[in-house]
């Protein structure tokens, strides 16, 4: 094979389906690949699962697997995905279902497993506390390992036309299928630099296409409404060039390449990862063709021999109010508002932990912004991490009866409680993390 | 001039971390930019935030500019009370800050 077309079906759990459809369809894919594990959505998949064992994996998959399994199948490309969180054999399960129900009569799907690591957690210290994970005691929810590309590259090398993992390295979802196809070598540490820079570019799906970019007159997008996701077609070096299908909105530019090369990377000489740690300082960009470019540059090292490891944990409750105020005075009344919820809530027994009160319009995401005396509408909002549920119920509450008892012209009350479930980081040696795959197979069954 | 004249960016999180690019749109303008966006002027922009500590990197071939910025996020998006708990609106605002000196 001399060029692997490689697509991104999703770039987060809620992403749209319509654009993996067109890319499924036309576009000649040889893997089409769907990261939809954020950093807190395992925890959330995990609580799941302990409430109900047939759950914990992306609620989405199930809609996903029925828009692009015919088509994926009709032309042959495999699909990679993290959707199966905290329960990868469960989501292989609702796979196999779904490709039955299509009428499907062969598909190989590989759950691959071993990134859940709270059996062995207890002992490894958390970088947020400086504590050992078991200081969490009742409070601990999930531990998951980000995973490289062993169990997923084996599970290819089995035949599998489906690969459903929980945590992995979100990269390593589109070096897997780089390394099975053009077998490099795992201490080829340029090459799988370079892999994992086409992995980084894409895993975030429209976000090198024209999403997450526009800034009308600055940096305009065409057709954004109907904005293509990327593809990479990548040779057998690494070398690679990121476009996306004729007809679809968008657009893949230098600008959208290095605003995304950057996204998150931290260090760009060291992006550490679990089989490689990449170094994109020297990576450059070319237009080379309309919504074409030619990435170079990538290069890596040896890995470090360590696996970051998510830690999920209840962390209290978090309540929420809101409402609105419009026109004179709006700023004045709605900071006496917040000063009101302030003072009842004082004199409640309300556990709260913290809590901030704001003005979205003049400050809620900005705190040194200056509200001017032209603003035309501003909407309180006051939330807190309480506790306990009932605490967490009350600061809405408090903001709701805003309503009678409150400032002149409050409209729009909402309220909002939920569980936090917070996420802190460790680090594990990677012989403590053994992946394996179990392979679910529809097979063709004579009438 | 604002650097929202000059440049584009983008912000990305990993914890309490913030991640913020800043990327000349002239190759003409990186000087300036190299030069004026310290960490510490960063750093003094950032000031009502709770930031522990600023990283810089530069990448010249692609005149682009990459903060790290620590404790950005109130705690990190699974447990900050703020509205933006990503601080997704973090390089907007980092554009608005004034660049070279007033004639």
């Amino acid at each position: 094979m001399s060029i692997l077309r490689i697509g991104a079906g999703a770039g987060f759990q809620g992403d749209r389906i319509a654009p993996a459809v067109d890319l499924a369809e036309r576009g000649k894919l040889d893997y089409l690949i769907f990261e939809c594990l954020g950093e807190r959505t395992i925890a959330l998949a995990q609580q799941a699962r302990s409430a109900d064992p047939s759950t914990g994996y992306d609620p989405l998959l199930e809609r996903r697997m029925r828009a692009v399994l015919p088509a994926c199948v009709r032309n042959g490309t495999r699909i990679v995905t993290n959707m199966g969180a905290a329960n990868p054999l469960a989501a292989a399960d609702c796979t196999r279902a779904v490709a039955r129900d299509l009428g499907l009569t062969e598909l190989k799907v590989a759950a691959v497993t071993g990134d859940d690591v709270l059996d062995r957690i207890g002992k490894f210290t958390l970088d947020e506390t400086g504590e050992p994970a078991a200081a969490l005691a009742d409070r601990l929810v999930s531990a998951n390992a980000y995973i490289g590309i062993e169990g997923l590259v084996a599970a290819l090398e089995a035949g599998a036309d489906v690969v459903i993992c929980g945590r992995a390295s979100d990269p390593s979802l589109f070096l897997a299928p780089l390394v099975h196809e053009f077998g490099w070598a795992r201490d080829d540490w340029h090459r799988l630099g370079r892999g994992i820079l086409v992995g980084h570019l894409l895993e975030c799906a429209a976000q090198i296409t024209g999403g997450y970019f526009a800034d009308p007159g600055v940096k305009d997008v065409p057709d954004l409404a109907n904005i293509g996701h990327p593809l990479a077609e990548v040779d057998s070096d690494g070398n690679a060039v990121i476009t996306k299908l004729e007809g679809t909105g968008g657009c893949v530019t230098r600008a959208t390449c290095i605003e995304q090369m950057l996204y998150e990377i931290h260090d760009p000489v060291r992006y550490l990862q679990p089989d490689v740690v990449a170094d994109f300082s020297n990576v450059n960009f070319e237009e080379i063709g309309p919504d074409r470019v030619e990435v170079s540059g990538a290069t890596g090292a040896k890995a470090t021999g360590l696996l970051k490891v998510s830690v999920g944990y209840r962390d209290g409750w978090f309540g929420e109010g809101q409402i609105s105020y419009a026109g004179a005075n709006c700023v004045a009344r709605g900071t006496l508002a917040i000063s009101l919820v302030r003072e009842r809530l004082s004199q409640r027994a309300v556990g709260i932990i913290e809590e901030r009160g704001e003005l979205i319009g003049v400050n809620s995401v900005w705190p040194s912004a200056n509200p001017s005396d032209q603003i035309a509408e501003v909407r309180m909002r006051y939330a807190a991490r309480c506790c306990d549920e009932e605490s967490a119920q009350a600061i809405g509450e408090e903001v709701e009866a805003l309503y009678l008892s409150g400032p002149a012209g409050g409209g729009g009350a909402t309220k909002s409680t939920r569980e936090v479930v917070a996420i802190a980081s460790s680090l594990m040696p990677a012989a403590e993390v053994a992946t394996t795959f179990e392979m679910k197979e529809v097979k063709h069954e004579a009438a | 001039m604002k650097l929202h004249d000059i440049a584009h960016g983008r912000t990305g999180d990993k914890g309490d971390t913030s991640n913020i690019s800043v990327i000349a749109y002239d190759p003409a303008h990186w000087p300036l930019i190299r030069d004026w966006m310290t960490a510490n002027r960063v750093a003094a922009h950032f000031e009502t935030f709770d930031v522990r500590n600023i990283e810089r990197f530069e990448l010249p071939q692609l005149q682009a500019l990459n903060f790290v910025i620590r404790g950005a996020l109130s705690g990190g998006v699974t447990r900050s009370l703020a509205q933006d708990a990503h601080g997704k609106c973090l390089a907007s605002a980092l554009l608005e800050m004034q660049v070279g000196y007033e004639d």
